[in-house]
């Protein structure tokens, strides 16, 4: 199983094998599926106990549907999720009992709350779901509300247009840490924020991790975040996994051409360094119709003919652990050689 | 939780003073109607002859009396209870029935959406009053089934409301959030759908209460609902419109209580809408 695992000696807490998702696009009187867009296509990775896993990528390849499919709020049309080496809903943990242990942190701070709950009634629903009583589902609310730094006696009553982006957020990470998770899920949480306050945030997120022995599963499109917050990072594009493996690795020595492209249009605080030219020339690719082989090879320096006829497996990179990358060109240990995953 | 933002909501509601007012005077209304047998000073039917198109201010008949002399206090009071009921009644019931089907619709989706919302706007493709005429037509004349027609007309209408705001609440975040707690459809529905629909449905449906009241009102002087000299406002209305050039002043009342019943209704939705809105405290 090819899923670039850092210590392989380590179990993984969560495991996506060979997920995928599509999207038929009805169309017409009698709403017949005229095409599919292949969101999610085949993507196998593990989340490690204790390590934060970045996703990156541009919007629309596939991140925050990666997220929906791994915590099944969206149910896969293949492929399966272990939690703690069990398939969730088979044979290990139920679907109620894996919500419980998986959680998830949404981007829109807004519309993740609901505008006619007080923030304490937020946070207590998802005990009183669980069976807990009122008072004691309250009393867990509180608590949470001041581990994410906002006073009880001052937000508990509040209603969420009362508070700011940052103290949204904040309520959207106590919903998800009442349950003291596993694993928690965030999806562009921090996006929405300003640079000021998605700073506080990252250090919140960072400081409960260490705190709770929480995993994460971080996606973004902001490579900075990414890099400040994560141990690996998983690039996607278009569906797929073109990249997988340590932080510090990616980020120093970048394999695959897209990578390599998205680190080099990060805009750079060193006046010498402008960047003069965007890397990637136009719009990712519809993924309704993908390029066949490669799916980056319409836009990539280094496309050679072997690129649109075979797609390239994710192959580990040689000279560093659980670095893999799917890419024809990049160089790599050669297949009869594996680095045992 | 869920008591805390009604009732809060019912507090913002008694701190308007002019909510108060209308809700009292409704009250009155209400409270009139149902007392009208004991507090009416004659009998809605016992016409007389002699006292034909009395105006008002006459000794005895003090609203004046209508074309058959029958003393219009009593009237009105007594045509309150079958104009109230069929103002009230169908919309409670269109509520009922819409409303689930409306949030059923909108929250379920796909199919079901489509089944439900296409057998809506069959009802719709009539015009409301043309529909209710066709309805009581094929159930036969009578009070009950000038309400079941009424139903059948403003159903539709609550339905299509219900139906918007809960597909507009079920993409907001925070449902997908709750099932990601772990909740069922019921639980979500109840904590986070309801709370955020009801509003704006119950708002509609109190304005629907006058739309009854006229419907209702014109199927009774067409002979599909009560039958004379049964008292109600629709009906006295177009009787005494013929009186219209003698005495305006009596003739308009029963159409003076319609209006007065409307607005009131009216009002009180408008001060239920900002009540349940909690971003305007």
């Amino acid at each position: 199983m090819s899923t670039g695992s850092a210590a392989p000696t380590i179990p993984p807490l969560i495991e996506a094998r060979r997920l995928t998702k599509h999207f038929a696009m009805r169309q017409g009187y009698l709403r017949r599926a005229a095409s599919t867009v292949r969101a999610v296509d085949d993507v196998s990775f593990a989340a490690y106990r204790g390590e934060t896993l970045g996703v990156v990528g541009e919007s629309g390849c596939g991140k925050s549907t990666t997220a929906r499919l791994l915590l099944h709020l969206v149910a896969p049309d293949s492929g399966e999720v272990s939690f703690d080496g069990m398939v969730v809903g088979a044979t290990g943990p139920s679907l109620r009992e894996f919500r419980r242990q998986a959680q998830m942190v949404f981007q829109d701070s807004h519309s993740s709350l609901n505008p006619r709950l007080t923030v304490e009634d937020t946070i207590a629903f998802g005990p009183i779901v669980h069976g807990r009583s009122r008072a004691e589902a309250r009393r867990m609310a509180q608590r949470l509300l001041s581990d994410v730094g906002l006073p009880p006696v001052q937000f508990a009553s509040r209603y969420p247009h009362e508070l700011s982006g940052g103290q949204r957020q904040r309520v959207n990470i106590a919903r998800a840490l009442v349950f003291e998770p596993k694993l928690v899920v965030f999806d562009e949480a921090v996006s929405a924020l300003d640079k000021s306050v998605e700073a506080q945030i990252l250090a919140l997120i960072r400081g409960l991790k260490a705190r709770l022995g929480l995993t994460y599963v971080f996606i973004s499109h902001d490579l900075n975040v990414v890099q400040f917050v994560s141990d690996r990072v998983m690039v996607m594009y278009l569906g797929k996994i073109v990249e997988i493996g340590p932080a510090a690795g990616i980020y120093r020595a970048p394999q695959h051409p897209y990578t390599r492209a998205l680190l080099a249009s990060r805009p750079t605080m060193d006046p010498t360094r402008r960047t003069k030219a965007a890397p990637l020339e136009g719009d990712p690719p519809n993924p309704i119709d993908p390029p066949s082989g490669c799916r980056f090879r319409t836009r990539c320096p280094l496309a050679m003919p072997i690129c649109s006829q075979l797609e390239p497996p994710l192959d580990p990179v040689a000279r560093e652990i659980g670095h893999m990358v799917a890419c024809h060109a990049a160089s790599k240990v050669a297949v009869s050689e594996p680095l045992r995953a | 939780m869920r008591a805390e933002y009604w009732s809060s909501a019912l507090g913002r509601l008694r701190g308007d003073p002019l909510t108060v007012a209308f809700a009292v005077l409704i009250l009155a209304i209400f409270g009139s109607a149902l007392l009208a047998p004991w507090i009416a000073p004659f009998d809605p039917s016992a016409g007389s002859a002699l006292r034909r198109l009395a105006p008002i201010g006459t000794q005895d008949h003090w609203l004046g009396t209508d074309e058959l002399g029958r003393d219009m206090v009593s009237r009105l009071l007594h045509g309150g209870r079958i104009s109230l009921t069929l103002g009230v009644l169908p919309v409670l019931l269109a509520l009922l029935i819409g409303g689930t089907l409306g949030i059923a619709a909108g929250f379920i989706g796909g199919h079901t959406n489509a089944v439900i919302m296409r057998t809506m706007d069959v009802f719709y493709a009539f015009p409301s009053v043309l529909l209710a005429i066709g309805l009581s037509g094929v159930l036969g004349a009578g009070p009950r089934n000038l309400i079941v027609a009424v139903t059948a007309v403003l159903t539709p209408q609550i339905a299509r409301v219900a139906e918007s705001v809960t597909t507009q609440v079920r993409s907001f975040g925070f449902v997908e959030a709750a099932r990601a707690s772990g909740a069922g459809t019921a639980l979500i529905i109840r904590y986070h759908v309801l709370r955020n629909v009801l509003g704006p449905i119950l708002v509609f449906a109190t304005s629907l209460v006058s739309v009854s009241m006229i419907i209702s009102a014109g199927l009774n002087f067409l002979g599909f609902g009560v039958q004379p000299p049964t008292p109600d406002w629709g009906l006295m209305l177009n009787t005494l419109r013929q009186s219209i050039w003698i005495n305006p002043e009596v003739a308009v009342l029963p159409g003076l209580m319609i209006f007065l019943t409307s607005f009131c209704f009216s009002q009180l939705s408008d001060s239920l809408r900002s009540a349940l809105d909690v971003k305007l405290q």
